[in-house]
C-alpha cells in the first residue's frame, strides 16, 4: 500500500478518535440529563409480580401510589390528597387532576383492581403476602374468599375505603409500595399476558414515563407529560445505558464520567475511592446480618447453655468494627434494627436493649454445664452454613476461629451460594446459619414476626409460646404504648433464649457526582429516588 | 465426502442430545429449584406455582416433555423473567456475543500470524524474548484480571488525556468493541503466537523452502505464499475449539464491560436455577461447538489437499 495512504488512513483514525471529547454523560446538566448503571435486568415491570431493588427502583419513577416518601423519608401524599384511618379501616381521598399516561384519570376503581389481582390465586403473585393487613386478604390467597370480598372498596371514582383484618398503625404507609399501586383494568385485560413486557406494554403515572426498553442492554426515562406534579420535578430525562452487577465495573463507569451514582462499593474499592478523593457517602439499608441458631430435634444447639455460651464470646462491636470493617456499619445488638421508630423517639431509645456483656469465664461455666447436660465428653463439630460472598466468607472464618480458641469447640464452615444455601436452610440442615433479614414495611412487627414459630422464615424453628403471644399482642392492638411494650417483651426474650447472634447492620457505600444534588436514599419507597433531585454546577 | 458430513453431523446430534441429557440431570440434582428464594412461601403458594410451571410432574415426565418441546424449538419461557421466551433471549443476545467473538477471533488470528512471524523471524533475538514473555503472561494471567485491568487501565488513559479516547464498558459502536475483543482474544492470541512461531520454524527447514530459495524467489514470496499456508494446519485445529471458547468464555468480559451477550444469562440462569434458560443456552451452545467443530474438520481437507476425508 502506497505511504501516503497509510499516512492518511492513520490521522483520520486518530482524528475520529480525539474528536469525542468528554462529555460529561453521567450528568448532564444543560438537557437536566443522567445517566446510571443498574445491577440487573428487572425481571417484570409488573407491579403485582414484582418486589425485586430493581424493579422496585424503577417503578417508584414511573408509577405512584396513594402515598409516598417525602423529603425527610416521611409519608407524604401521591395519588392520595388525604386520608382519615380509623381503628380498622381507612378512607383515601384520591387528587381528581392525577393522570395515565394516555391521558385519562386515576380513580379509586384502578386501585380496587390492582388490589385484588395481587391476592387473586390466579396471579400466583408471590409478594401477595404483603396484602395481609387488609381484610380477608389471607383467606383470598388460601383459595377460600373470591378476590372481590377484599376490603378495599371504591365508595365513589376519587374515594377509597380499606378494611383492616385487625389494628394496623402502619398500613398507609404500606401503600407506598409497588405491589400496592394502581392498574389500570382494561389496559391489563387487553394486554393480557404482554401486560409490563415492554415500554409499550405499559402505562403510567408517575413522574417519568419508560420511553425505551432494551431489555439486557438499556433504558431510557422520561418526564411523564401527564403528571400531575410535573412542574416540580426537576430531572428530565434518566438514562440506563449500563447492566452490570460487578461493583468494581460501575465504580470504573462512574470514575469515566459516564454514570451519576455508584451503588454499593466493594470493600476492595474504599482505600482507591478514597485516595482518589471521590465523594464516598454511606447509607444504612436497614437490613440485618445475624446468626441463627437450629432448634429442630438432635441438634445439639436445642441446648440452651450452649448457645448463652456463645452468646457469652460473641463480640458483635468486634466483629463490625475489625471484620466487617465497612464506614458506617453498626453492631447489631438486638432483634430491632437502629432505624426503627417507637412512641416518639427512636425504638432503641424507648426499649433499650441490654446486650449481654462478653465474658469468657462465664461462658466456659455455661459450656461446662451443657457437656454435663448432654452428657457428652467432646461436643461434635458444629456446622457454621454461610454464603460464598466474600464478606461472609471472612466473617464465618472468624467466627471459626473464636469459637476454637474461646471455647475449643471446631466449627465446619458450610459454603454455599445463593440458591443453596436458602434450600438448606429451610432444610434445617445448620447448627447455625449466617443469615440476614431486611424489613418488608416500616413497623418493627417485620422484624419482631421472624421468630414467630408459624413463620416459615423462621428457618432455625424457634418456638417459644411466650414470644407467640407478645407477637399476637403487636400484631393485634393499635396501641402505640401496648405495642412497644410488646417489642421489649420479645426483645428481652430473644436475647433470653439466645436464639440469635446479632452481627451488624450493613451499611452500603456510595458516590454520586457533584452536581446531582437532591438523590434521596431510603429503605423503603424505591431508592434510590430522583423525585426532588435537580442539577446544578 | 458427503458420507463423512452426514457421519460428522449424526455423531454429533447424538452429542447434543447427550449433553441436553446430562444438563437436565445435573440441574435437577442440585439442590433448590427456580422458586427457592431468601424469603419463604407460603406452602399452598408453592404448590399453585409448581403446578403452573410443571414443575411438580415427575422428572422423567418433565425430560419427556421439555424433549418434545425441544425438537418443536421450543426451549419455554423463563422462570426469571417472566415475560421473555428463551429463544427469545438466544435470538437477542447471541448476536451480541457472537459479535464479540468474531472480533475476539480476529484480534487472535490477526496477532497471532503477526507475533509469531516476528518471533520466528527473530528467533532467539530481543523482539523473540520480548514477545514471548508476553505470551506466557497472556496464558497464565486468567481472563478476569486481564479485564479488570484492561478496564481500569482504560479509565486512568481517559483521565490523562481528558478526553473519551475509548468507552470503557457498554455495546453499541466499533469503539465499545475494540478492547473487550481484545481481552477476549488475548489467551488464543497467546497461544497461536507460540503455535505459529514452532511451525514456521519446523517448515523452515524443510526441501521445498530450500529448492524456493535457490530457485531465487523473494523472502516475501517464500512467506506469504510458501510458509504461511503449510504453517496455517496446526492454526485450524485449534480454531474450532478457540471459536467456541471464546464464544462461551465471554461471561466475564461481558460482565466486566456491561454487554448485553448470552454468556451473561448463561451463567446467571444457573445461579437462579432457571431451568428453561440452562437448558436452552446449554443445548444452543452445545449445538454451536459441534457445528464449530464439524466444519473445521470439513475446512481442514479444503486447506491440505493430503488430507482425504472419508468415513471410517
Amino acid at each position: 500500500m502506497p505511504r501516503n495512504h497509510l499516512f492518511q488512513i492513520a490521522g483520520a483514525l486518530l482524528l475520529s478518535v480525539g474528536a469525542h471529547s468528554f462529555a460529561a454523560s453521567g450528568v448532564d446538566v444543560a438537557n437536566s440529563k443522567i445517566s446510571l448503571a443498574i445491577r440487573y435486568e428487572p425481571p417484570s415491570l409488573n407491579t403485582v409480580k414484582s418486589s425485586d431493588r430493581v424493579s422496585s427502583f424503577l417503578l417508584t419513577h414511573l408509577m405512584e401510589g396513594l402515598t409516598r416518601y417525602g423529603t425527610n423519608n416521611e409519608i407524604v401524599p401521591a395519588a392520595a390528597l388525604r386520608w382519615r384511618q380509623r381503628d380498622r379501616s381507612v378512607i383515601f381521598y384520591l387528587r381528581k387532576n392525577a393522570e395515565w399516561s394516555d391521558g385519562k384519570p386515576v380513580t379509586a376503581h384502578d386501585f380496587v383492581f390492582a388490589w385484588q389481582t395481587l391476592v387473586d390465586p390466579a396471579t400466583a403473585s408471590k409478594y401477595a403476602f404483603i396484602m395481609q393487613p387488609v381484610k380477608n386478604a389471607a383467606a383470598i390467597a388460601r383459595g377460600a374468599l373470591a378476590p372481590q370480598s377484599l376490603g378495599v372498596q371504591a365508595l365513589d371514582d376519587f374515594t377509597l375505603k380499606v378494611e383492616l383484618q385487625a389494628p394496623t398503625p402502619y398500613f398507609v404507609s404500606m401503600t407506598a409500595f409497588p405491589a400496592f399501586y394502581p392498574i389500570r383494568k382494561d389496559f391489563y385485560r387487553e394486554r393480557g399476558a404482554r401486560y409490563a413486557a415492554d415500554a409499550k406494554d405499559m402505562l403510567f403515572n408517575g413522574p417519568f414515563e419508560l420511553t425505551e426498553w432494551v431489555h439486557g442492554a438499556s433504558l431510557k426515562l422520561r418526564k411523564n407529560p401527564y403528571y400531575w406534579n410535573k412542574k416540580n420535578i426537576r430531572i428530565g430525562a434518566i438514562d440506563i445505558p449500563y447492566i452490570t452487577s460487578d461493583s468494581v465495573a460501575t465504580l470504573n463507569l462512574f470514575k469515566n464520567n459516564n454514570i451519576a451514582f455508584a451503588n454499593d462499593l466493594a470493600q476492595e474499592s474504599i482505600s482507591d475511592a478514597l485516595q482518589r478523593g471521590l465523594p464516598l457517602r454511606k447509607f444504612l439499608d436497614g437490613c440485618m446480618y445475624f446468626y441463627s441458631l437450629n432448634f429442630r430435634a438432635g441438634r445439639i444447639t436445642r441446648n440452651k447453655a450452649l448457645r448463652q455460651a456463645l452468646q457469652s464470646v460473641y463480640d458483635a462491636t468486634l466483629v463490625t468494627n475489625k471484620i466487617i470493617a465497612m464506614p458506617g456499619a453498626q453492631p447489631a445488638v438486638s432483634l430491632f434494627p437502629k432505624f426503627l421508630r417507637g412512641k416518639t423517639r427512636s425504638l432503641r431509645e424507648e426499649i433499650p436493649p441490654q446486650p449481654k456483656a462478653i465474658d469468657l469465664g462465664r461462658a466456659r461455666r455455661l459450656l461446662q454445664q451443657a457437656k454435663q447436660e448432654l452428657q457428652i465428653e467432646q461436643f461434635p463439630p458444629l456446622v457454621l452454613l454461610t454464603s460464598d460472598v466474600p464478606v461472609a466468607v471472612k466473617l464465618a472464618e472468624y467466627t471459626q476461629y473464636l469459637f476454637k480458641q474461646a471455647l475449643g469447640l471446631n466449627i465446619v464452615i458450610d459454603k454455599q451460594t445463593f440458591k443453596q444455601r436458602h434450600v438448606k436452610s429451610y432444610n434445617g440442615e445448620f447448627d447455625i446459619a449466617s443469615l440476614s433479614w431486611c424489613p418488608d414495611y416500616n413497623d418493627p412487627l417485620t422484624f419482631a414476626d421472624y421468630f414467630a414459630s408459624w413463620n416459615e422464615n423462621n428457618r432455625g424453628k424457634y418456638s417459644n409460646p411466650e414470644y407467640d403471644n407478645w407477637v399476637r399482642v403487636a400484631q393485634r392492638s393499635g396501641d402505640i404504648d401496648t405495642r412497644v411494650q410488646a417489642f421489649g417483651q420479645l426483645q428481652r426474650i430473644i436475647a433470653a433464649d439466645a436464639a440469635m447472634l446479632p452481627s451488624y447492620e450493613a451499611s452500603v457505600l456510595y458516590v454520586q457526582h457533584p452536581h446531582l444534588k437532591g438523590m434521596q436514599r431510603g429503605i423503603f419507597g424505591g431508592d434510590p429516588s430522583f423525585y426532588f433531585a435537580w442539577l446544578e454546577q | 465426502m458427503i458420507r463423512y458430513a452426514v457421519q460428522r453431523i449424526v455423531f454429533g446430534l447424538l452429542t447434543i442430545w447427550f449433553v441436553a441429557t446430562a444438563t437436565f440431570a445435573a440441574m435437577h440434582m442440585v439442590p433448590g429449584d427456580p422458586l427457592s428464594n431468601d424469603r419463604a412461601m407460603a406452602p399452598e403458594m408453592r404448590e399453585n406455582l409448581m403446578r403452573q410451571y410443571g414443575l411438580d410432574k415427575p422428572v422423567l415426565r418433565q425430560y419427556g416433555i421439555y424433549l418434545g418441546n425441544m425438537l418443536r424449538g421450543d426451549f419455554g419461557i423463563s422462570y426469571i423473567e417472566e415475560n421473555r421466551r428463551v429463544n427469545d433471549i438466544i435470538r437477542e443476545h447471541f448476536p451480541v456475543s457472537a459479535t464479540l467473538g468474531v472480533l475476539a477471533i480476529f484480534f487472535a488470528t490477526l496477532g497471532g500470524i503477526l507475533w509469531g512471524a516476528l518471533t520466528a523471524r527473530y528467533q532467539q533475538r530481543w523482539p523473540d524474548f520480548v514477545i514471548m514473555g508476553l505470551v506466557i503472561l497472556s496464558i497464565s494471567v486468567p481472563g478476569f484480571v486481564v479485564a479488570a485491568f484492561a478496564q481500569l487501565a482504560l479509565v486512568t488513559i481517559n483521565g490523562w488525556v481528558g478526553a473519551e479516547l475509548l468507552p470503557i464498558a457498554g455495546w453499541g459502536t466499533l469503539r465499545h468493541m475494540l478492547v473487550p475483543a481484545l481481552v477476549l482474544g488475548l489467551g488464543t492470541m497467546a497461544f497461536l503466537t507460540r503455535l505459529m512461531r514452532s511451525s514456521l520454524l519446523e517448515i523452515a527447514q524443510a526441501d521445498y523452502i530450500t529448492t524456493a530459495k535457490a530457485k531465487g524467489l523473494s523472502a516475501a514470496r517464500i512467506f506469504f505464499v510458501h510458509q504461511l499456508r503449510n504453517a496455517c494446519l496446526p492454526f485450524l485445529t485449534v480454531l474450532g475449539p478457540a471459536i467456541a471458547t471464546i464464544t462461551t468464555g465471554g461471561f466475564v468480559v461481558e460482565l466486566v464491560f456491561s454487554i448485553p451477550g448470552l454468556g451473561r444469562y448463561f451463567v446467571q440462569a444457573i445461579q437462579q436455577l432457571d431451568y428453561t434458560v440452562i437448558m436452552g443456552t446449554t443445548v444452543f451452545y452445545g449445538s454451536f461447538l459441534v457445528l464449530m467443530v464439524v466444519l473445521v474438520d470439513l475446512l481442514y481437507g479444503w486447506v491440505d489437499p493430503r488430507i482425504k476425508l472419508h468415513a471410517g
